[in-house]
C-alpha cells in the first residue's frame, strides 16, 4: 500500500507541487528584503559604528586625555598620548582607534566622563592603503564635526534610559 | 612581663603592643587597616583629617586612631558599624570641598581620597551649595599646585618643618578658609622639597614635568638606583612604551627611607635631552661624519691596538657602573697600560698610595644619624649628597654635636654646633688637630702644617664634641677631595680622628666611586686594591700628557674635566653630542644612560646595588658594558665572552670577595705648608645640578632657583 502511494506522489509531482504551494504563499506576502544601497534598514541612535571625538558648541575639544577609554578598551585599539595644551590644559597630543582591533563594544563611549568618544550610526566605510584603519584624532574630530547634528539627536534620543 | 608591654584587643584578637604606641601604630603592625590621611610614619602626628576614627570601648566618641595612645586592656574596633559610620561621616565632610576633577587630575588612579572614597564615600553628594575654589601658587618648576583639591592635612608643612627644616608651606587662615600657602610668593627650594609630591594624597601637589603626560596605571615600574650621588638612593622609574615617564622614591631604611632628593627624581628629563648622540660618528680631516657601530667600533680597536701601551689612557666617569669599571680595567691590563683612572676633579694624587682600598662613610648610612658627634669637612654636604644631609640633621635633632669645617659658610636648617670658616681648609683641620692633639706630640707627617696655628674657639669646640661622643665620626666630601692639598687635608683628618677616637669616612663624589676603585679603575691599584708593580698616569697627568689614544667613558670635557692636552686620538663613548666633546673628540660612541643600561653601583656604604635598564635606548645607543665587551673581542682579549652584566660583576665579585670596608690611612708622608696654595678661593664645590652630564641637561632642575643662581654666578 506505501508503495502504491510512493508512486503516485512521485508521478503526480506531489513533492513539487508542495514546494510551490511554499513559493506562491510568498509571492503576495510583503517583501522584507531591501534595495540596498538605495533602501536601509532602520537604526537604533544606539547603533555602533565609526567613531568620532566630539567639540563643545564653542568649538573647543571635549576630550581631556583622562585614558579611561584607553584603559577599559578590551580589544587594545586605543592609544592616547597626552600633554599640557597651549592654554594649560590637559589634552591628547596623539589620539588613535585601530578599527581593525576594534570590537565596536562601545565601552570607549560608556567610559567616557565628558561625551567626548561617541561611536555614530555611520557603518559604510572602507579602506583602500595600509594605515588607513587608524582613525587619528584629526580624522576622528573631522568626522565628529560633520555629523554633529546627528550625534547629538542620538545622544537626546538616548538621554532619557540613562 | 616588662612594664613596657601593654595588651589591647584590636577587633577581637589580643595583640601586645609597646607603651606609648600609638594605635594606628599596632593595627598598621597587626595588618589591620585604618584609613587615613593625614598621618604618616615619618612625620609627626597632627590629628586633623579625622579620617582614621576608630571606636574604642567606654569611650564616649571615636578616637582617632593616629592621636590615641595604646593603654592597657583597651578595646577597639577597627570596622564595627560605629566606626565605619564615623569614617564615613568625616568623608562626607572631606568630599564637600574636593572637585570632582579626577578624569584631568594626575594623582588619579594612586590617590588615596580617591581609593577610599570608594569605601567610605556615598555614591552621589548631599552637599547642594557651592564648592570652595583655592587659587593656584606658583611654587617653582617642580611641583605643579591645584590647591582646590587640598583637603588641609598639613603633610607638606610638617615635612618642611621638620624633614628639611626649611619651612617654606605653612597654613594661612582657619577653618573653611584654611589654605597652603607659601605667606610669600616663593618657590619651594629645598634639595629634598619635592617629596611633598609623594607626601600629598590628593592632587594638590604633583610632578611638574611629569603633568597630564601619563596615567599611573599604564605605566611599568622598574626598580632602579640613583645615579646622581654616592648614596645610591632606591627608586623606582615608571616607563610608559619604553620613555621613562618619571622617578619615585622606593623604601629603603638602610639608605633613603621613603625620599628622594629633587637630583634623583628628575634628573630622568636628561635621558630624553635634544642633544642625545644618535650614531656613532668619526672625524676625519676636521669633518664629522656618522657611521655604523661596526666600523667605529673597528676605528677604535685598531686605534687602541697600534696606539704606544705607554701612551694609552683610559678614563672613566666616578658615576661609571661596576660592570663598564671591570670591563675597562681588564681592557687597561689587556693593553698592557696602567693609565686608568676615574678621579676626575681630583687634583693631588700624591699621598694616593696609602688610600684606604675603597674610600666609604665609615659607618652604615643609617647609623650616622645615631652619630653623637660628627666632623664635615670639605664639604657642601646638602648638594653632595642630600639624603646624608638629612641623616646628619636627624642626628642633630636627637641632641648630636653636627660641626662644619669649611672655607666657605654654607646654610643648614639645624643648630651647627660649631662652624670652622674663614680660612683654607688645611688651616682649618690643622687648628682642630692641635686641640684635638692637645699636649700630645703631633705625628712628624703633619707636624709642618699645624706650626705656629693656634686653635680657636670653634675648632677647640669641634675637638673636645668629637672626643666627648661615644660615637663620633670625621667625614671629608668633595670639597677636601677637589682640594689642591688633598692628601694633607686627609692625612689631618686621620689624625684627628685617630686622636678623638672617631671614624675616618668619606663622602664620595659621583655614584660608583667605592665601585671603580674595586674594580681597580686606578693608575695605581687593580682590582680588590692590590698595588700595580708600576703606576701609570692619574687622571690629572692624563689630561696634559701628550697620549697616543685616549678613551673618555661618560665625561664631557669642559663641565666634568679641566682643559685637555691635543691629543692624537681621543674616543668618547658618551650619551651626549655636545661641542665640547666634537671640539676634543676623534671619533664619538653613543652609550646608554643609566636607564638604559644594567649594571650596579657601589654606595659610600659599600653596598653593591644592581639595576636592569628600564626604557628603551635612544638612537642607535649602546649600554656602555656592552660596547666594552665587543671593544675587548675585537682587541682579542681572552675571556671577554660575557653574555650578561651579572656575568661580569660575579667574575668581579668572585675576585675581590666581600672586602671589609676600612679607612684606615697608613701614611708615611711628610706635608709641607705652601704659602698662597691653600688660599680659600682655591676649594671648588660643584654646583648642585651640574654633578653629571644627565642632571645638567634636566630641563626643570635648571629651571630652579638653585641651578639659575650658579649661572649667573658664572655668568
Amino acid at each position: 500500500m506505501n508503495r502504491l502511494i510512493s508512486y503516485i506522489k512521485t508521478f503526480s509531482l506531489w513533492e513539487l507541487l508542495k514546494g510551490l504551494s511554499v513559493t506562491q504563499r510568498n509571492f503576495f506576502r510583503k517583501s522584507v528584503t531591501l534595495e540596498y544601497p538605495d533602501e536601509k534598514t532602520p537604526q537604533s541612535p544606539r547603533f555602533r559604528g565609526l567613531h568620532a571625538l566630539r567639540r563643545y558648541p564653542n568649538g573647543e575639544e571635549r576630550c581631556i586625555a583622562c585614558k579611561l577609554c584607553e584603559a577599559v578598551c578590551p580589544a587594545l585599539a586605543i592609544t592616547i598620548e597626552s600633554n599640557v595644551s597651549e592654554d594649560g590644559t590637559r589634552r591628547t597630543s596623539r589620539y588613535d582607534i585601530d578599527l581593525f582591533k576594534c570590537i565596536y563594544c562601545g565601552f570607549c563611549e560608556e567610559a567616557c566622563p565628558v561625551d567626548a568618544i561617541v561611536e555614530t550610526r555611520i557603518h559604510e566605510y572602507h579602506m583602500e592603503a595600509p594605515g588607513e584603519n587608524i582613525m587619528t584624532k584629526d580624522k576622528l574630530l573631522a568626522v565628529g564635526d560633520k555629523y554633529d547634528a546627528m550625534i547629538a539627536a542620538d545622544k537626546a534620543a538616548d538621554a532619557k534610559y540613562r | 612581663m616588662s612594664d613596657d608591654v601593654v595588651n589591647i584587643e584590636v577587633d577581637g584578637k589580643p595583640v601586645e603592643a609597646r607603651k606609648g604606641q600609638m594605635v594606628i601604630e599596632v593595627t598598621d603592625q597587626i595588618g589591620a587597616y585604618i584609613p587615613r590621611f593625614c598621618y604618616h610614619e615619618k612625620l609627626s602626628i597632627a590629628a586633623n583629617c579625622r579620617m582614621c576614627l576608630v571606636e574604642v570601648e567606654k569611650a564616649p566618641k571615636p578616637l582617632p586612631a593616629c592621636a590615641t595612645p595604646v593603654g592597657e586592656g583597651m578595646k577597639i574596633f577597627t570596622k564595627s558599624p560605629y566606626a565605619v559610620a564615623a569614617q564615613k561621616a568625616t568623608m562626607e565632610f572631606l568630599l564637600i570641598n574636593h572637585p570632582l576633577d579626577c578624569p584631568i587630575c594626575d594623582q588619579g588612579g594612586e590617590c588615596e581620597l580617591q581609593d577610599l572614597a570608594m569605601g567610605y564615600g556615598r555614591d552621589v553628594s548631599r552637599y547642594q551649595d557651592g564648592k570652595r575654589v583655592v587659587k593656584d601658587k606658583d611654587i617653582g618648576p617642580l611641583v605643579s599646585t591645584d590647591m582646590t583639591r587640598c583637603i588641609h592635612c598639613t603633610r607638606c608643612v610638617r615635612f618642611g618643618e621638620e624633614v628639611t627644616g626649611k619651612q617654606q608651606l605653612g597654613t594661612i587662615e582657619r577653618g573653611e578658609n584654611m589654605k597652603i600657602s607659601t605667606y610669600v610668593e616663593q618657590g619651594i627650594d629645598h634639595e629634598l622639597s619635592a617629596n611633598i609630591i609623594d607626601l600629598c594624597p590628593v592632587g594638590a601637589l604633583n610632578n611638574k614635568p611629569y603633568r597630564y603626560s601619563a596615567r599611573a596605571w599604564e605605566m611599568i615600574q622598574h626598580e632602579t638606583v640613583s645615579p646622581h650621588d654616592c648614596v645610591g638612593s632606591n627608586m623606582y622609574a615608571h616607563v610608559l612604551r619604553g620613555t621613562v615617564k618619571r622617578v619615585v622614591p622606593r623604601n629603603n631604611d638602610d639608605i633613603n627611607e621613603t625620599w628622594l632628593s629633587d637630583r634623583d627624581r628628575f634628573s630622568y628629563e636628561g635621558i630624553y635631552s635634544s642633544d642625545r648622540l644618535q650614531q656613532p660618528a668619526v672625524k676625519e680631516n676636521g669633518e664629522w661624519r656618522s657611521i655604523d657601530w661596526e666600523e667605529a667600533l673597528g676605528i677604535l680597536a685598531d686605534s687602541l691596538g697600534r696606539a704606544d701601551s705607554e701612551k694609552v689612557g683610559l678614563l672613566a666617569s666616578p658615576s661609571s657602573t661596576l660592570e663598564e669599571a671591570h670591563l675597562l680595567a681588564r681592557l687597561a691590563t689587556h693593553l698592557g697600560t696602567a693609565n686608568l683612572d676615574h678621579r676626575v676633579g681630583q687634583r693631588d694624587f700624591s699621598g694616593q698610595d696609602a688610600d684606604p682600598v675603597f674610600p666609604w662613610l665609615g659607618c652604615s648610612i643609617a647609623e650616622l644619624e645615631e652619630q653623637d658627634a660628627v666632623l664635615v669637612a670639605g664639604s657642601n654636604i646638602r648638594h653632595e649628597a642630600p639624603i646624608l644631609a638629612h641623616r646628619l640633621r636627624k642626628a642633630a635633632l636627637r641632641g648630636a654635636s653636627i660641626n662644619f669645617a669649611n672655607s666657605a659658610r654654607y646654610e643648614y636648617f639645624f643648630d651647627v654646633s660649631d662652624y670652622a670658616d674663614g680660612a683654607g681648609l688645611v688651616e682649618l683641620l690643622a687648628g682642630i688637630a692641635v686641640a684635638a692633639a692637645g699636649s700630645k706630640k703631633l705625628p712628624a707627617g703633619i707636624a709642618a702644617l699645624t706650626e705656629g696655628i693656634k686653635a680657636g674657639d670653634a675648632q677647640k669646640g669641634i675637638a673636645k664634641s668629637l672626643q666627648d661622643g661615644t660615637s663620633s665620626s670625621v667625614l671629608l666630601g668633595n670639597i677636601a677631595m677637589r682640594h689642591r692639598a688633598f692628601s694633607a687635608v686627609r692625612d689631618l683628618a686621620a689624625f684627628i680622628a685617630d686622636a678623638t677616637g672617631a671614624k675616618l669616612g668619606f663622602v664620595t663624589a659621583g655614584a660608583n666611586t667605592a665601585g671603580a676603585h674595586l674594580a681597580g679603575v686606578l693608575p695605581h691599584r687593580a682590582a680588590g686594591g692590590v698595588a700595580r708593580e708600576k703606576s701609570g698616569l692619574d687622571a690629572s697627568a692624563m689630561l696634559s700628557a701628550e697620549l697616543d689614544a685616549l678613551l673618555l667613558l661618560n665625561l664631557e670635557p669642559g663641565a666634568d674635566l679641566p682643559e685637555i692636552a691635543e691629543q692624537n686620538f681621543v674616543a668618547a663613548l658618551t650619551p651626549y653630542d655636545s661641542a665640547s666633546l666634537r671640539e676634543v673628540a676623534d671619533l664619538l660612541l653613543p652609550v646608554g644612560t643609566f636607564a638604559e643600561t644594567s649594571g650596579t653601583y657601589v654606595n659610600v656604604a659599600g653596598t653593591w646595588q644592581s639595576f636592569a635598564g628600564v626604557a628603551k635606548p635612544v638612537g642607535d645607543a649602546r649600554p656602555a658594558w656592552k660596547v666594552l665587551r665587543v671593544l675587548g673581542n675585537l682587541l682579542d682579549a681572552d675571556g671577554f665572552e660575557y653574555v650578561s652584566s651579572e656575568d661580569v660583576r660575579e667574575e668581579l665579585r668572585k675576585q675581590v670577595g666581600d672586602p671589609s670596608p676600612s679607612n684606615e690611612v697608613t701614611t708615611s708622608m711628610t706635608h709641607t705648608r705652601v704659602n698662597g696654595e691653600d688660599a680659600m678661593t682655591d676649594e671648588v664645590d660643584v654646583p648642585l645640578y651640574a654633578v653629571d652630564a644627565v642632571v645638567r641637561r634636566a630641563a626643570a632642575l635648571q629651571m630652579t632657583p638653585e641651578a639659575k643662581r650658579v649661572k649667573s654666578d658664572t655668568v
